[in-house]
């Protein structure tokens, strides 16, 4: 039961990252179709960054989140400004070689500047426990539990009561009636980015000091894919929930499945998902447009 | 500058479509078959690896370029087809029967996977075969009954009327043969009705089954014949690997085969043969091209991955077709010297058309 109680936690502690990451990845799909397989290395980038400005630069904690979060949304927002919007018309699959070109640059730029090895660095949290009836409760799974809620109540709010956040939705959902309402579609569209960057950078923040600082932080990306297809492609609260299940899942399957099936639970789910019920538990259903 | 005139219904499927092919083609294959008397055994290596790239490049484009289903997850198949060899040699099987056994069952695997992969299409496709090879990277890791698991396996060396298989002229001649026949065997489908039934299948399923085209079954028969040469392709990398590890069938491989058939333009055969020659050669090319950088770049761990991230990127961007359209548009700049026009290929403007209703 204090094992089960454990699992839980940690579960939902790790699948609070994928959750955000996956949010990350719903808000740039569904306001320019392209599937974001650059998202992390995003989380890379600011992980290393942050690693850069607490280690090196002997910043504080919270400054040097803040600093992060700005930095990776106007790298975010000029990824789209100069690049991804050139492809904007072509097929889907120019979206996905484009952001895993992007994806490359990005890794072996960081690995260029900042070398290959694994390193950590300090928080205000590590080490810290609390103990409520034999579970131990990691202060930085507390954070990051609470950053998660956080933004995704602020991005609910945002997007239902701004009028940028209502832009965004519009934009998203028909670009042409939008803009001929007064949208500037176009900055609006790296806007979402730039949000999404944000989001990346508060995950990688958080996830490296559970992990460590790295260049596999990128594989968090297919977690996030396994996500967002279990909650449902494209749906902004399965995202939060497949987040969360496949981190629950992750940790279960750990414990109670055989040896080496921590690693390939998640993948077993998508596949599973997407062949027995392809729109996920919160998705849209909708038909086939020829 | 030529121009496709036919006189007969037939001309139109002919193999060699030109009159100068013939000759240029077989100048080509004879140069090749000479190689191995001018060249180093490291150089014969690396063009046989050319070769197993060529053919891997070959079966994932025929699956994405001419039936239109993405997959991120090829080196699954090399990996099956490698360690199905490998074992099969290990159980005395000869080396004649032992390949194409290899090949049959990576087919086989294919056709298992393709039948679940084709309910889904375009992205979701692409995440289950990503996630299909991710699962069998770590299935080899943990199988090591039959694979060895991480600490790998070694890869019998054996003999075909006294020649070793492996050795750097006999290997290349067994690369060389099996890449022609995979590509006049491609090349033989693709010019039959089945072929255009796949090309159908890739613009618009609706217009081919409304023909009476069976979409499911060519989409599984497709994702078959692509695996199975993936197999055989495997197969022969294994000879050249000499020691299988789960470590060389990662995802990078899977994204590398991506990037050959992207950058050599989707839709040829010519660009799948061109995107594997670049792309094999590339990290050649940058280790050679190190000691000219000053020596602050040049020892940078990830340079590598940079540059296969910029060359993707630039193709993408700039030039959509690949190198095949960069080579058809050189031909025609060649043909019609004087008289060529600038805006011979230029590209119509498009709009946004949303994917997301297929």
């Amino acid at each position: 039961m204090q094992v089960l109680a454990q699992l839980t936690l940690n579960g939902i502690a790790v699948g609070a990252i994928y959750a955000l990451v996956a949010l990350g990845l719903v808000l740039i799909y569904k306001a320019t179709e392209v599937l974001n397989f650059a998202h992390g290395d995003l989380l890379v980038v600011s992980a290393f960054s942050a690693w850069g400005l607490i280690t090196v630069l002997g910043l504080p904690f919270w400054v040097a989140v803040l600093l992060v979060i700005v930095a990776v949304s106007a790298l975010s927002y000029a990824l789209d400004a100069c690049v991804i919007r050139r492809i904007a018309g072509q097929p889907q699959f120019a979206g996905v070689m484009l952001t895993i070109a992007l994806a490359f640059m990005l890794r072996g730029l960081v690995s260029m500047v900042a070398g290959p090895e694994a390193r950590n660095y300090p928080t205000p949290f590590t080490g810290q426990h609390s103990s409520l009836a034999g579970v131990a409760i990691g202060h930085l799974q507390l954070v990051i539990l609470g950053v998660t809620l956080a933004v995704t109540v602020g991005f609910f709010l945002f997007f239902r009561h701004t009028r940028l956040g209502v832009a965004m939705q519009a934009a998203s959902q028909n670009q042409l009636a939008a803009y001929l309402n007064g949208i500037r579609v176009k900055r609006v569209n790296s806007l979402v980015w730039a949000l999404a960057g944000a989001c990346a950078a508060v995950a990688g923040v958080l996830l490296a000091p559970i992990t460590l600082v790295d260049l596999t932080l990128w594989f968090v990306t297919l977690k996030a894919l396994a996500a967002l297809v279990l909650g449902g492609f494209g749906s902004v609260p399965g995202a939060i929930v497949g987040g969360l299940l496949i981190g629950l899942i992750e940790q279960y399957a750990g414990v109670y499945l055989p040896d080496g099936s921590k690693d390939v639970a998640a993948y077993l789910v998508l596949i599973a998902v997407l062949v027995i019920k392809p729109t996920g538990l919160l998705g849209e259903a909708h038909g086939r447009r020829v | 500058m030529h121009f496709d005139y036919h006189t007969r219904y037939r001309q139109g499927f002919a193999l060699l479509q030109r009159p100068g092919e013939r000759i240029s083609y077989g100048l080509l294959m004879a140069l090749l078959l000479v190689m191995p008397a001018f060249l180093s055994p490291f150089f014969l290596g690396e063009l046989s690896y050319v070769f197993i790239l060529c053919v891997a490049s070959l079966g994932l484009m025929f699956l994405t370029g001419y039936t239109g289903q993405v997959s991120l997850g090829h080196a699954a198949f090399l990996a099956i087809g490698a360690y199905a060899h490998a074992w099969f040699l290990a159980r005395g099987l000869p080396w004649p029967i032992s390949l194409p056994l290899a090949a049959l069952l990576t087919a086989t695997v294919g056709v298992l996977i393709g039948v679940p992969a084709i309910r889904v299409s375009g992205l979701y496709l692409a995440m289950v075969t990503l996630a299909f090879s991710i699962i069998i990277e770590h299935l080899i890791g943990q199988w090591s009954s039959v694979t060895g698991g991480f600490t790998g396996m070694a890869v019998e060396d054996p003999k075909i009327l006294g020649w070793s298989v492996s050795g750097p002229a006999g290997f290349y001649y067994t690369c060389l043969f099996v890449l022609v026949t995979v590509l006049l065997g491609l090349l033989n489908v693709l010019r039959s009705a089945t072929g255009r039934a796949l090309i159908g299948v890739r613009d618009s399923e609706a217009a081919a089954y409304a023909l009476g085209i069976h979409v499911q079954g060519y989409k599984i028969a497709a994702f078959g014949v692509s695996a199975g040469v993936c197999g055989l392709a495997g197969g022969l990398l294994a000879h050249h690997l000499k020691y299988l590890t789960p470590d060389g069938f990662t995802l990078l491989l899977s994204l590398e085969l991506v990037l050959m058939v992207v950058i050599g333009g989707l839709g040829s055969l010519r660009g799948a043969i061109l995107g594997a020659v670049l792309i094999s050669l590339l990290p050649t090319a940058i280790s050679r091209l190190k000691p000219l950088l000053p020596p602050g770049l040049a020892n940078q761990f990830g340079l590598e991955i940079f540059v296969f991230g910029l060359v993707l990127a630039v193709f993408v961007l700039f030039e959509p077709g690949g190198l095949n359209a960069r080579w058809l548009k050189l031909r025609a700049l060649l043909q019609s010297f004087p008289l060529y026009r600038r805006d011979t290929f230029k590209r119509n403007k498009r709009y946004m058309k949303s994917e997301r209703y297929r």
